[in-house]
């Protein structure tokens, strides 16, 4: 149980470790795994049919219904551990139920500046 | 605790999210950080560590009866579509997987410091050179505190001279927002493109 022993080797495991939804059987996810970061923004596709989904998926959806959310808020409204909604997400995602946008981080890309430079504008005004 | 649906405030359709993670010892702030800058009732999601009865053992300063055990988190909509996410994290080497995991993805991080306890944010600043994210050193500035000129500060520390370390009342947003501003400041102009 020593952080950082590399069982598994993977470096994701801290948020998730304490539940035993994700990732069955240890078995590390393909490349097409979604990525589901505790800041990402989630918005419901409602022309995905829901018939099937499980119960806590389907709350899920019921909370997204009307409008944009993140995981973490997600997870404190539903009362759900985030490692649990992460990998809800990561199902829904791809199911087609969920879309997503991961948190910024700059990539050297063109207008991340002014991304950057409206955050701070709007951080001056707090 | 389950929020009522009153509570709930959603984010429009395109909005960007940035994640922006605190980190500091028990009992330095990070909660009030959070609950400053944040628009809403901050929220906390619980994550069950294991070997939680050792949190007690580490509140050996002031009289905090409760404890930051998972994340707290908050949230600021900046101009309608940006929203900053704040997570409070306590920096302790038992957490450390949590962390890493935390502040992948993050656009930086802030170390919180109460100048009583300088020595117990070494590991807080540790996770941050480790993930090689931008990062700014916030003192709390608690009334009966010692305190210290910034060079002092950075020394007891051993602040890189490109960080940025910044003063500030925690409970204060006019306050709190220097260390954030701090930090997208020195993502946009590092410190070593300017002449010192």
């Amino acid at each position: 149980m020593s952080p950082g022993a590399g069982g598994g080797g993977h470096t994701r495991r801290g948020v998730v470790r304490s539940h035993t939804v994700i990732t069955p059987g240890g078995e590390e996810p393909g490349p097409a795994q979604p990525d589901v970061d505790v800041a990402t923004l989630l918005s419901a596709d409602t022309t995905t049919p829901r018939e099937g989904l499980r119960v806590q998926a389907r709350r899920v959806m019921a909370l997204l219904e009307p409008g944009v959310l993140s995981v973490a808020d997600v997870a404190a409204y539903l009362d759900m551990p985030v490692g649990v909604v992460r990998a809800l997400v990561a199902d829904l995602v791809r199911t087609g139920h969920i879309r997503t946008a991961e948190p910024f981080v700059p990539l050297a890309q063109p207008h991340e500046r002014e991304f950057l430079e409206r955050v701070l504008h709007g951080l001056q005004r707090l | 605790m389950a929020s009522s649906a009153s509570d709930r405030r959603y984010l429009p359709l395109g909005a960007r999210s940035v994640k922006i993670v605190v980190l500091g010892a028990f009992g330095v702030g990070k909660t009030t950080y959070v609950a400053t800058i944040s628009e809403m009732r901050p929220l906390r999601t619980e994550e069950r560590l294991t070997r939680a009865g050792q949190f007690v053992d580490d509140l050996t300063v002031d009289t905090k009866s409760t404890t930051t055990v998972a994340m707290d988190f908050g949230r600021r909509t900046l101009g309608g579509d940006i929203v900053v996410y704040l997570f409070g994290a306590p920096g302790q080497p038992r957490f450390a997987d949590m962390i890493r995991s935390l502040l992948h993805g993050a656009l930086g991080g802030l170390v919180l410091v109460d100048t009583r306890r300088v020595d117990e944010s070494y590991e807080s600043i540790g996770l941050l050179e480790e993930a090689d994210l931008p990062y700014v050193v916030a003192v709390n500035t608690f009334p009966g505190a010692p305190a210290y000129p910034e060079d002092v500060l950075r020394d007891a520390l051993s602040l890189p001279c490109d960080r940025p370390l910044v003063f500030l009342d925690a409970r204060f947003v006019k306050s709190a927002k220097r260390a954030l501003i701090a930090l997208v400041t020195d993502i946009l102009h590092p410190a070593g493109s300017h002449a010192p």
